[in-house]
Formats: C-alpha cells, sequence, structure tokens
C-alpha cells in the first residue's frame, strides 16, 4: 500500500525510506550538477582533495545549511497538514537565493524530483507544491510522505549539498574517490549538527530560518551560466 | 556603549509647486552622531539636487567595540529623498573581555520616497565580534540603494568575527535575506565556496518600482562580481575583491549598470 503519511511508518521503513530519498540513483537528476564546483575548478579555487574539503565545509554551513531549514520546515508543514505554508516557504527561499541561475536551478531539481516522489510516494501535498517548487521544499515533504521526521529531511538536504560536488569533482579532477569519501566521512559530524540546528527551527517563523550566504557560489553560478560548454548543468 | 539614534523625513509642498524633502526627526546618542551635511561626492539617483534631505553618520567615539550595543531608526516619510551616508569607514574593535557588539539598524521607506544609503566601508579588526543587523521595509513604490563593503582585517591582519545579516522586505514580502558570516566564529568562512580568501566583499542593492517585475538581466561582470536580478523590482550586485579599491570599483561598474 502507497504510504499517505506520518502515521503510517514505523521507525524501520522510514529509515530505509531516507536511504532511498538520499541515494544518489534516485532518479531525479541530480547527478547531471555539480553544485557549483565546475566552475569554482575553472577558476582555479579547487584543486585537490583538501581545497574539495575546503569548498563542501564551505557549502555545508552557507546554501547547506539554509537547504536543511527549509527542508525541515517544509517536512514539518507537510506532517502537520499546513501545506498552504509552503507557499510562504518557497518566497523565503527565494529572498535567500540572489543568483537567478541557482534559482533556477533549485526550481528545476525540484521539479525533477516532483516527478519522481509522484510516483514513489503518492500523497495529497503533491496536488498543492505547485508545478515549480524548490528542490530543498519537495525533498522536505517527500521526507513527510515517507513517514520521516523534519530532522531527517535536514539530513537529507544538507547530505545532497555535498555528497553532489563531491562525486562531481572525481570527474572534475580525477581525484581519488577513495580520498574524496574520507573528506565526506570527516563532514559527517558537521551535516549532523546543521541537521538538528535545522530541526530546532522547523517549526519557527518562516523568516527567521538560516539565511546563510555564499558570495562565491553565487558568482559561480553565474559564471557558469554564460559557458556554452559545460559539463554539469551547474 | 549603548545608544539609539533615530532620523526621519518627510516631503512638503511650496506654494510655488516646488517641494523639498525636509529633516523631521535627528536624534544622536554618542557614538551615533547624525549631521545634516551638504552634498558630498557624486551620488546616485540624486546627484546635487537641493531639494534633497542629506544626513551623514559620524562616530563619536572608536568602534563599535565589544560590549557596544547601537540601534539605529530610519523613516522615510512619504515622497521625500534622504541620502544617508557616514564621515568615515567604521573599524569593528574587540571588547576587554571579548564581548559581542553589535549594530541594529531599521529602516521603513514609504510609498513614493527614496533612500539612498552609501556608508563607508567597515573593517573587521583582529579580535572583533560583531553582528549587525539590517532590516528594510519597503512600501510599494518606494526606493533604495542601499551600499555594504566588507573589510576582512586592517593591513596584513586577520579579521574577527562578524556576522552582517540583511533583510529587505517589500509591501511585507521577503525581497533579499542574506547574512554573511566570516571570522573564526563562522566555520567555513575561508572555502573556495565563500570567500575563497578574498579580504573585500561587497554588496549593491537597488530596488526601483521603475522595473516593476523585470529587473535588468542577470550579467557576469568579471568572475569576481555580478549583476543578480532578484525575484521582484530589484537587483544585486555583489562582488569580491582583494582590497578596499578593487572591490569600489567593481560595484560602480554594477552601479552604472542599474542606475545608468
Amino acid at each position: 500500500m502507497a504510504g499517505t503519511g506520518a502515521a503510517e511508518a514505523t521507525g524501520a521503513d522510514a529509515a530505509a525510506a531516507l536511504l532511498l530519498l538520499s541515494d544518489g540513483r534516485l532518479p531525479a537528476g541530480g547527478h547531471a550538477h555539480s553544485g557549483g564546483l565546475e566552475a569554482t575548478v575553472a577558476a582555479g579555487r579547487v584543486h585537490d582533495v583538501a581545497s574539495l574539503e575546503g569548498f563542501l565545509r564551505g557549502r555545508a554551513a552557507t546554501s547547506g545549511t539554509v537547504a536543511a531549514a527549509f527542508a525541515a520546515a517544509a517536512c514539518a508543514r507537510v506532517i502537520r497538514g499546513e501545506v498552504a505554508d509552503l507557499g510562504t516557504l518557497d518566497a523565503e527561499l527565494d529572498a535567500r537565493m540572489p543568483s537567478p541561475a541557482l534559482r533556477a536551478t533549485s526550481r528545476k531539481l525540484g521539479r525533477q524530483l516532483l516527478r519522481a516522489v509522484r510516483v514513489i510516494r503518492p500523497h495529497p501535498c503533491w496536488d498543492e507544491i505547485g508545478t515549480s517548487p524548490h528542490h530543498p521544499l519537495v525533498l522536505g515533504a517527500a521526507c513527510a510522505a515517507a513517514g520521516l521526521p523534519p530532522r531527517a529531511a535536514a539530513l537529507a538536504a544538507v547530505h545532497d549539498a555535498v555528497v553532489g560536488p563531491a562525486t562531481a569533482a572525481v570527474r572534475l579532477l580525477g581525484l581519488d574517490p577513495f580520498a574524496t569519501h574520507a573528506a565526506l566521512a570527516r563532514l559527517g559530524p558537521m551535516l549532523d549538527r546543521i541537521a538538528a540546528d535545522a530541526d530546532s527551527c522547523a517549526v519557527g517563523d518562516p523568516a527567521d530560518l538560516p539565511a546563510d550566504s555564499a558570495p562565491l557560489l553565487d558568482l559561480a553560478a553565474e559564471q557558469h551560466a554564460t559557458w556554452e560548454v559545460r559539463l554539469f548543468a551547474s | 556603549m549603548r545608544a539609539r539614534a533615530e532620523l526621519a523625513t518627510d516631503y512638503i509642498q511650496r506654494t510655488d509647486g516646488r517641494g523639498r524633502s525636509r529633516i523631521t526627526t535627528l536624534r544622536s546618542e554618542s557614538p551615533l552622531m547624525l549631521r545634516p551635511t551638504f552634498p558630498k561626492g557624486p551620488e546616485p539617483w540624486t546627484d546635487g539636487a537641493a531639494n534633497v534631505a542629506r544626513v551623514c553618520l559620524a562616530a563619536g567615539a572608536a568602534g563599535p567595540v565589544g560590549g557596544d550595543e547601537l540601534v539605529l531608526r530610519v523613516d522615510v516619510g512619504r515622497d521625500s529623498t534622504l541620502v544617508l551616508r557616514d564621515v568615515s569607514a567604521t573599524l569593528l574593535l574587540p571588547g576587554p573581555g571579548g564581548e559581542q557588539s553589535s549594530t541594529r539598524v531599521t529602516v521603513h521607506v514609504c510609498s513614493g520616497a527614496t533612500l539612498v544609503w552609501i556608508p563607508e566601508p567597515v573593517i573587521a579588526a583582529h579580535g572583533c565580534r560583531h553582528r549587525s543587523d539590517i532590516r528594510v521595509d519597503l512600501d510599494p513604490g518606494a526606493r533604495l540603494l542601499l551600499r555594504e563593503e566588507l573589510l576582512l582585517g586592517r593591513h596584513r591582519e586577520s579579521p574577527g568575527t562578524v556576522y552582517q545579516h540583511l533583510r529587505v522586505r517589500l509591501d511585507g514580502r521577503p525581497l533579499l535575506n542574506q547574512q554573511l558570516s566570516v571570522g573564526p566564529g563562522a566555520p567555513g568562512w575561508g572555502s573556495p565556496a565563500v570567500t575563497g580568501g578574498r579580504r573585500a566583499l561587497g554588496t549593491l542593492l537597488v530596488v526601483d518600482p521603475r522595473w516593476s517585475d523585470d529587473p535588468p538581466p542577470a550579467a557576469a561582470l568579471d568572475g569576481d562580481s555580478a549583476v543578480l536580478p532578484l525575484n521582484g523590482p530589484a537587483a544585486l550586485v555583489s562582488a569580491v575583491a582583494t582590497d578596499n579599491l578593487s572591490l569600489r570599483r567593481s560595484l560602480d561598474v554594477g552601479l552604472d549598470r542599474l542606475t545608468g
């Protein structure tokens, strides 16, 4: 039977649901994006595992923190049946993304994930979330639909924020995949802390959600959008 | 030191039909000293106009120093125009016991009113711990030009911790909400995703109702600066640079694009 809400899920199948949603093999198009890494590599700012780790740390602390907070907030709204509030979250997230290229990428990834989760996890919220929602909101709602709590949604979002660029680095720079994943493992405690913080503000005023900015990610995204030939979509 | 300063303007129509903006409230409290001034250097939008209200913020003491709590309220009344500038750059300094200093600015720009707010750079000295919180509420039809420049440390100095938060709402809806965190208290701040070792960061926000919901297009001016149209009648110029001179140059290029 298709899951229709948090009440159905037991702890065990919810854990499996989190693995399913955060797996890179989920057919939602995330593998085509480098999270700003392709332009950053071209600018010479990331060139080895150490500089990649610094990049990932900065991304987790800024756009990853914002994505985690909004995924957790969306998850909490859907669990409470307050799906209409997703529009407020969407506008608040727009205000936290000054780069039009990043706004477009977030909505594109949101659309692609929405198409996948409509089938994977049927839920009434998919008819109310709009046609082009931001990715963290779809991810948060998908976690709620799968019976997962806001903290799991936050963890999935911030995990997604670093894993994409890390695997892109292996292709862009030919880095050792083991060393790259070791860097991801070192980030684990930071990601857990970010998810816990996102959880603690999930039900507060959307205007007070984190708004951490990363000037170089904004600039990299706009640079990348002007390229004619590129390996990754963003 | 705790201080609370207040500034307000309105617009008066004269019998000959030529109105002017007038300062109606000017309340200073050291170290926040507000002074009516003549035009100081080039001004976007208002260049030289005589019927504009001009105020400079002067520091009546060093700092902000750790422990200081400064509050400024600015009200730009209907149809009036205010140009708000600084006399000099702001140097954030550590307090004797490592306390945090804070600056809180609340701005309301009424319908038909214009605020040109072009402060001088903020310099984060080594060991400082500062939180800056700017909240701007714009009524429909309000115009805003706001520049922010942050220099990470004085010459060959590593910066202290600064949290710089800017929230702008237009007609009650969020337009821009950005927090920049740098220094030892901000994990990942030197990252190639955030500052990448650049020592000067700046933004220039322009909100112009004439753009309606169609602001100027995005433009990567060079690798280190870009024009970013927001979701609304507004655009942000964002720039990073190795020093304050090249930062100002980049922001000026963006300014010309948005107001020229």
